[in-house]
């Protein structure tokens, strides 16, 4: 039996004596693409920055494809096959959409620390670079300062350079955060292209994008994961209902 | 499927903008520097221009860290001078014979930049893990330990006297005897050329490039899988190699060592001329440190208060232009080349005005006060024309310019606002 | 034995010196997250103003007028300098008060000269306060104590006891949500900036008579404040006074010492002719702050009571 890509268990964090995150369980496998919802202030982000290592466990552990990765440091999870993206957009704001994705690709292609040689002198880098940037439709901008473009462009571009070192398991953190139908419609198409085979976990507030998505869904309440299973299961689930302060917030089966 | 006519070559600046923006540049920074000697320029200016030289390296260098890197440094002199400090000793092996004795003293340099890029690898092993305030202040505590420990240790530091020794000893190469100034001009169009070379050349290798997302932005370095300390430590290295080897400039320059050039006062210098210049651009540093040697030698010749018109002129700097002198020249041929060069040229000669004027009501404020509280009844005669403090006239002289030329900037400022709303 | 005392006692007025310098700094950084480069220029600034007005009137006089000036250039510099240079970020308002620090050190060369000024100690306060072991402490010394310890007091009340108090402490962590409370926050930062200014323009008053007052007692004085504050965990009085107090001590303490390196390291053959031998604890003084600042940052970097890093 292979690992599962994303192994939690028992984790627990504290800041002080405030549990944010208590006692959580969970098991995603490889190709899974799992969902995680709850109201604000759940834990979610924390629960995030616990799995891609910019937190340490106050206990438990984290593991990826079997080995653990609590405690080790981001860039070295990183390397190991797995990428997130962030809330607030995180890119390179001065420089331009192109080289934020070169940037992205450089370490995945072993270039290293080097500086002997130019940056562009390797083909793969381009070649990889002009990729992404085609797959994420942002070769029209591939010379905007990354500072000048519009929201959804920047949210695109977060997903660009999260993708493009070529990570097996993506984290994906409100990727459709302050986007309109439309924009919310092309980033969950570009979501699904782009983690085609791969482990994608997601935190998301649309329900609609939620359900589009996922084959999982785990809910997580002050802390604590009430529930975790298909979408189907979710939805006549009475504790997420209540979790969310009524039926309102689940959208109706479409038939 | 994808236009197989488009590749990455396409979307990137195409060679014709490449060559105008990285390669025409430098060529003509060399050809400027080649021609110069044609003109047959007076020893002054000579030891003016290696001055100048030295230091655009050395400001060059302290950028990689601070417009490039993000680091603040209060310290990097001290690699500057570990640097020239070794230079002094291999120029007094060299003179003394043996092994040595077979080392050009044009290649000093090298070893400073050996010197300087050790140093800063065992000392940024632990003053890089952080960077922002925190680095800044470990800069700070560094360099005052290492300048007090110059002067305990007389045989490396040579006390407060330093070390001496001389240039003209070694084997000749370039046919260069390293004795007139005439030659020494030609050892440092070579080292200030290369330095410029490879410092820009390090800009665009994935370390370099590196650097920068550093810079801005070190989480997200981490999840590209870069350690951020890492790159720090490695660019804190090459930055220090590079001020090390302007240290061996100084040393062939000036034949001496002190342990005054370890201290705040030159890394200060070069901190105000990197960011006088305009960190964010690999240019502005060149212009900083052109403009302030020249300034710190020409200028004192002129007034007692030179010192003042930099500090004045560094914060003027930072609170209305911090991209710096290249910032404003750049900005100009942009504007310029922009959408309506009229009136961005109308609106930037106003300014100049506005700012000249106030420049004229403060160099009098300033002149008449130094004269004043020196007290030996010292007018300030400029031109012809006669200052007394006691005079109401000279504080008319003082305050109407400098409230003219404030109401006209202010004025011009916000129709330039109202313009671009 | 009186060598031991003597230490003692100086190395508490120096350490609450330090502390009337590096409180001052916390609170700009705690509140403003700027690290004053120039508070050190203003600690130079009262002890001049100080000079000045004594020299017009008396001690007494300079000792009350002086903080309060020196506080009032403070809060212009925020109003009209620091305000402006916040949008760009804490780089660009370091390099503000680093600029500032310069500005200040040549505008009083050229107001008061090069070299140092005699400010006196006033005649009322210049005798010995008492004498052990035959050698005699200045009262002097003494009323820096009270002095400091009267400060000390002063903004241990004004930030405890007092609303003006409780609002600036709220304002030291969340400076947004004490803004949106209603509470003008900008002018309680220029109202802080000013406050600490005005501390250490007052510890530049009982201090200058007593070290030199010269232009370059600023960059003297300020990088060990640096160290305090850095040492001592920044973000925490608490940490800045035990912080001042250890370094004050130590200092203190190690001029006193005139062992070298030879007769410590004996037992490593070290040559008391020798370079490295040469070398005494007392010649080491000076850069003990230092030498304490690279320890701590490369063992402790949040210091010995701050609480997150910098």
């Amino acid at each position: 039996m292979t690992a599962p890509a994303l192994s939690l268990k028992n984790l627990c964090k504290s800041f002080g004596p405030a549990k944010i995150i208590n006692d959580v369980s969970l098991d995603i496998q490889k190709g899974e693409r799992h969902a995680i919802i709850g109201p604000n202030g759940a834990g979610k982000s924390t629960l995030f920055n616990l799995i891609s290592g910019l937190y340490t466990p106050t206990s438990g552990t984290v593991s990826l494809n079997g080995t653990l990765i609590s405690g080790v440091p981001p860039y070295e999870i990183n390397r190991m096959g797995l990428s997130r993206s962030f809330q607030v957009s995180n890119i390179f704001a001065n420089m331009t959409v192109r080289e934020n994705v070169r940037c992205g690709v450089l370490h995945s292609l072993g270039q290293g620390y080097s500086f002997w040689k130019s940056v562009t002198s390797s083909k793969e880098v381009q070649e990889k670079t002009y990729a992404v940037l085609e797959h994420c439709a942002l070769l029209d901008k591939a010379n905007t300062p990354a500072a000048l473009l519009p929201y959804a462009d920047q949210r695109a571009l977060e997903i660009a350079i999260t993708i493009a070192g070529g990570a097996e398991v993506i984290l994906l953190d409100e990727p459709t955060a302050g986007m309109s139908h439309s924009e919310t419609d092309r980033a969950v198409e570009l979501i699904r292209k782009s983690t085609e085979g791969k482990t994608l976990v997601i935190v998301e507030h649309d329900m609609g994008v939620i359900f589009d998505l996922a084959d999982r869904i785990s809910v997580l309440v002050y802390g604590e994961i009430i529930a975790s299973a298909p979408p189907s299961e979710i939805r006549g689930d009475p504790k997420v209902r209540e979790a969310y302060l009524g039926d309102e917030a689940l959208p109706e089966e479409t038939v | 499927m994808s236009d197989t006519t488009q590749t990455y070559a396409d979307i990137g600046p195409s060679s014709g903008a490449k060559f105008r923006q990285r390669f025409l540049p430098i060529a003509i920074f060399a050809a400027i520097i080649l021609a110069i000697p044609m003109l047959d320029p007076s020893r002054t200016m000579l030891a003016l221009m290696h001055q100048m030289a030295i230091y655009i390296v050395f400001a060059l260098a302290y950028n990689m860290l601070l417009g490039k890197g993000g680091m603040l440094s209060f310290g990097h002199a001290v690699y500057f001078g570990l640097g020239g400090y070794f230079c002094m000793h291999a120029m007094n092996w060299i003179e003394e014979g043996g092994i040595w004795g077979a080392y050009p003293t044009f290649f000093l340099p090298l070893l400073g930049f050996l010197a300087g890029g050790v140093a800063a690898a065992v000392i940024g092993s632990f003053s890089t893990r952080r960077a922002g305030t925190t680095f800044a202040m470990i800069s700070l505590g560094v360099a005052e330990l290492i300048f007090a420990g110059a002067f305990m240790f007389d045989s490396l530091f040579g006390g407060e006297q330093g070390i001496s020794g001389d240039r003209m000893n070694g084997p000749e190469v370039f046919g260069l005897t390293m004795g007139p100034q005439q030659d020494i001009y030609w050892f440092m169009a070579f080292w200030t050329i290369l330095s410029v070379i490879a410092m820009y050349a390090f800009t665009r290798t994935p370390l370099g490039r590196l650097s920068e997302a550093t810079r801005d932005n070190p989480q997200r370095v981490e999840f590209i899988g870069y350690n951020p300390t890492r790159v720090r430590w490695l660019v804190f290295t090459a930055s220090g190699a590079f001020a090390g080897l302007a240290g061996g400039m100084s040393a062939v320059n000036y034949e001496i060592f002190t342990p005054e050039a370890l201290s705040l006062i030159p890394s200060g210098f070069v901190l105000i001329m990197a960011y006088v210049g305009g960190i964010t651009y690999f240019a502005g540093p060149i212009m900083g440190a052109i403009l302030l040697t020249y300034m710190s030698s020409m200028l004192s010749d002129f007034t007692e208060a030179w010192l003042l018109y930099l500090g004045l002129m560094f914060v003027v700097i930072v609170m209305y232009a911090p991209r710096g002198i290249a910032g404003i020249v750049f900005g100009f041929w942009d504007g310029i080349r922009g959408s309506n060069p009229g009136a961005y040229l109308t609106n930037w000669l106003i300014r100049l005005f506005g700012s000249l004027l106030m420049l004229l009501g403060l160099i009098i404020l300033v002149e008449v006060s130094v004269r004043w509280s020196n007290g030996w009844g010292e007018v300030f005669e400029p031109f012809g024309m006669h200052f007394p403090h006691e005079s109401i006239l000279t504080w008319i002289a003082i305050f109407v310019p400098l409230g003219a030329g404030a109401a006209i900037l202010r004025h011009v400022t916000r129709e330039k606002e109202e313009m671009a709303a | 034995m009186e060598t031991i005392v003597f230490a003692l006692l100086n190395g508490v007025i120096y350490g609450l010196l330090l502390f009337m310098l590096s409180s001052g700094l916390t609170l700009i950084f705690s509140m403003m997250g700027v690290l004053n480069f120039a508070h050190a220029s203003f600690y130079m600034l009262g002890a001049y103003f100080a000079y000045t007005i004594m020299g017009a009137t008396s001690f007494w006089l300079a000792l009350f007028i002086a903080p309060i000036l020196v506080g009032l250039v403070g809060a212009v510099v925020e109003r009209y300098g620091l305000r402006k240079v916040h949008a760009n970020g804490h780089v660009a308002e370091l390099l503000f008060t680093f600029g500032l620090a310069y500005l200040i050190e040549e505008v009083v060369k050229i107001v008061y000269g090069k070299t140092a000024v005699d400010y006196k100690i006033p005649d009322l306060l210049n005798f010995p306060a008492f004498t052990i072991y035959g050698a005699s402490f200045p009262a002097y010394r003494m009323f820096m104590l009270f002095i400091a310890i009267g400060m000390l007091i002063g903004l241990w009340f004004l930030l405890k006891k007092t609303r003006a108090g409780l609002i600036i402490q709220a304002a030291l962590t969340h400076p947004h949500m004490v803004g949106h409370l209603g509470h003008n926050v900008p002018l309680i930062f220029m109202t802080v900036f000013g406050i600490g200014c005005a501390m250490a323009g007052l510890a530049g008053v009982i201090a200058g008579n007593i070290f030199v007052t010269d232009p370059a007692m600023a960059v003297q004085m300020g990088p060990i404040v640096f160290v305090v504050v850095v040492v001592g965990g920044i973000g925490s009085l608490e940490g800045a006074f035990l912080a001042s107090l250890l370094i004050g001590l130590i200092q203190n303490f190690a001029v006193g010492i005139n062992a070298s390196f030879a007769e410590i390291f004996w037992f490593t053959g070290l040559s008391p002719t020798s370079e490295i031998g040469d070398i005494t604890i007392s010649s080491l003084a000076p850069v003990m702050p230092f030498l304490i600042l690279v320890l701590i940052l490369i063992f402790r970097p949040r210091g010995l009571m701050g609480e997150q890093e910098l």
